[in-house]
């Protein structure tokens, strides 16, 4: 091969089917991971707004502790620690989406605590002097008007997502950043195929982000 | 005691609301004093009184949105504990008495038809279609049938008050409760809202109605309140109130707001 000063772009060129197959795990540990933390965000984002200090506070520790400790340290917990608690392995998936399940889980319960807490009071007095149950208030007017105003700060939670998954390389999760460094050891192109990863998060985060641009326009509908 | 001298009797005209000496602070404030209000049946209740005496606080306990401390409050026959913020009776009174609000308070999500149709379909378990023809008829009650399919954004504010006054017809009550509906409109709005009031009064309403304006309260009122720093300090017919008023603190109020 050349000097490697030179960018050799059949090198570049040539990683692409190979960092393409860490591509799924990328995203199905993220979107996984997204999906439950959503869940996880629901959950504790609504008992954060209880005015029992009961309910409220076994969130705030919560979100407090995920929000406070690195995504990368939760995993390895996750990966090296829990077994030993459990008494088995946990495969790298699987403790990939758990970490981000919980870490975004926690940023998510915030997002939806704002998002509730900006609906003007009114509402829920026009719902319930309609003779509507609080639940029924909640169900049908503030969580509607609340998840649209939501939709921004969760696409961005979802490319924070996206790009945290990349430090599974550690545990040996095949995704994007894993493959590009299997790639490097046998081709020393660290430069070109760095450079590959990098378009392939940037093609997945803003097709992500279009996407959010389209649906926060439709949202905007009738509001 | 109270219980003697205002005394209605319950067998026939049970009173929509009786209220006898309701205490409510705000932290230190004592917002509410020794409050005695009776509504009954088809009576128009005018609430008048300076900003800050409490008006808003005494009709938004009628329908539980606040609590209270002390007294006791039944509405449409059921008691309503001071700080009975769930309770079932409190639902079940809030179904029999609607509220158009000053800042109209429609969901902007739903459509102007889903806004009316939603609390009959929710709560009173009304088909979709009786609930569609209900809407339809009180939209053109109260001259807006041509915006049903419309966003509360797309309305001005006078129409949307009037959406406000549909949905919560809608939903049959027996009593009306109005905070200042029109307080929040471009002056040239008010009028169609207080027609649509007054034709509500007409059809034999019950109706508590918060207002600053004097003329409609006079014209529709059977019994205006004056409230001063949350005491009642004067009621009687609009002629009594507003032509001879008994207390100074009422006549000094009315020569303050009647001269513009
Ligand atoms: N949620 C609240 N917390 C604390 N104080 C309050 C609250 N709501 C009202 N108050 C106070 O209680 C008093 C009565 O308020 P209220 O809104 O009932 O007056 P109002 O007669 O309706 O006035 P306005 O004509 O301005 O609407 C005021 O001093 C007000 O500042
Ligand atoms: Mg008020």
């Amino acid at each position: 091969m050349n000097g490697s000063f030179e960018f050799n772009w059949q090198a570049a060129l040539d990683s692409i089917p190979y960092l393409l197959a860490g591509v799924p795990y990328t995203l199905l540990i993220s979107f996984g991971g997204l999906a439950i933390g959503f869940v996880i965000g629901m959950f504790f984002g609504l008992l954060r707004l209880s005015s029992a200090s009961w309910l409220r506070w076994p969130a705030i520790v919560y979100i407090e502790v995920f929000r406070g400790t690195p995504v990368l340290v939760q995993v390895l917990f996750i990966f090296y620690g829990l077994p030993q608690l459990l008494g088995g392995p946990i495969d790298a998936i699987t403790a990939g989406i758990a970490a981000i399940a919980v870490n975004s889980g926690a940023y998510i319960s915030e997002v939806v605590r704002g998002g509730v807490q900006s609906i003007e009071r009114g509402q829920r007095e026009a719902g319930l002097s309609l003779g509507l149950s609080r639940t029924q208030t909640f169900r049908y007017i503030i969580w509607p008007q609340g998840f649209r105003r939501m939709i921004p700060a969760l696409g961005n939670q979802g490319i924070i997502s996206i790009k945290d998954t990349s430090l599974f390389a550690v545990i040996g999760v095949g995704e994007l950043v894993r493959q590009g460094q299997i790639y490097i050891a046998t081709t020393f192109r660290a430069l070109e195929v760095y450079l590959m990863v990098a378009l392939l998060y940037l093609a997945i985060t803003l097709t992500l982000s279009l996407l959010l641009r389209l649906l926060e326009r439709k949202g905007l509908v009738g509001q | 005691m109270s219980e003697q001298s205002n005394k209605t009797p319950d067998t026939d005209t049970a009173p929509i609301v009786r209220m006898e000496k309701l205490n409510k602070h705000f932290g230190s404030l004592h917002v509410l004093k020794d409050v005695d209000l009776t509504v009954t049946s088809g009576e128009v209740v005018v609430i008048i009184g300076a900003s800050g005496s409490g008006k808003s606080t005494l009709i938004r306990c009628i329908n539980g949105l606040e609590e209270y401390q002390k007294g006791h409050l039944e509405v449409d026959g059921k008691v309503l504990k001071p700080d009975g913020k769930s309770s079932r009776e409190l639902q079940q009174v809030r179904t029999e008495v609607g509220m158009v609000f000053q800042q109209f308070n429609l969901f902007p999500h739903l459509s102007v038809i889903d806004n009316i149709t939603l609390a009959p379909t929710k709560v009173r378990h009304a088909s979709r279609a009786e609930a569609t023809k209900t809407a339809h008829r009180l939209l053109e009650r109260v001259g807006i049938a041509d915006q049903a399919e419309k966003y509360p954004s797309q309305l001005s504010g006078g129409q949307q008050q009037r959406v406000a006054l549909a949905r919560a017809l809608a939903m049959e009550p027996r009593l009306m409760l109005f905070d200042e509906p029109t307080s929040a409109l471009d002056p040239e709005m008010i009028g169609e809202v207080l027609d649509a009031m007054r034709e509500l009064a007409r059809d034999g309403m019950t109706m508590v109605i918060v207002t600053h304006e004097m003329n409609f309260a006079r014209e529709v009122a059977d019994r205006v309140i004056y409230i001063h720093k949350g005491e009642i300090v004067e009621q009687g017919t609009p002629e009594a109130v507003f032509d001879a008023p008994q207390n100074e603190r009422t006549q000094s109020f009315l020569s303050r707001v009647l001269t513009h």
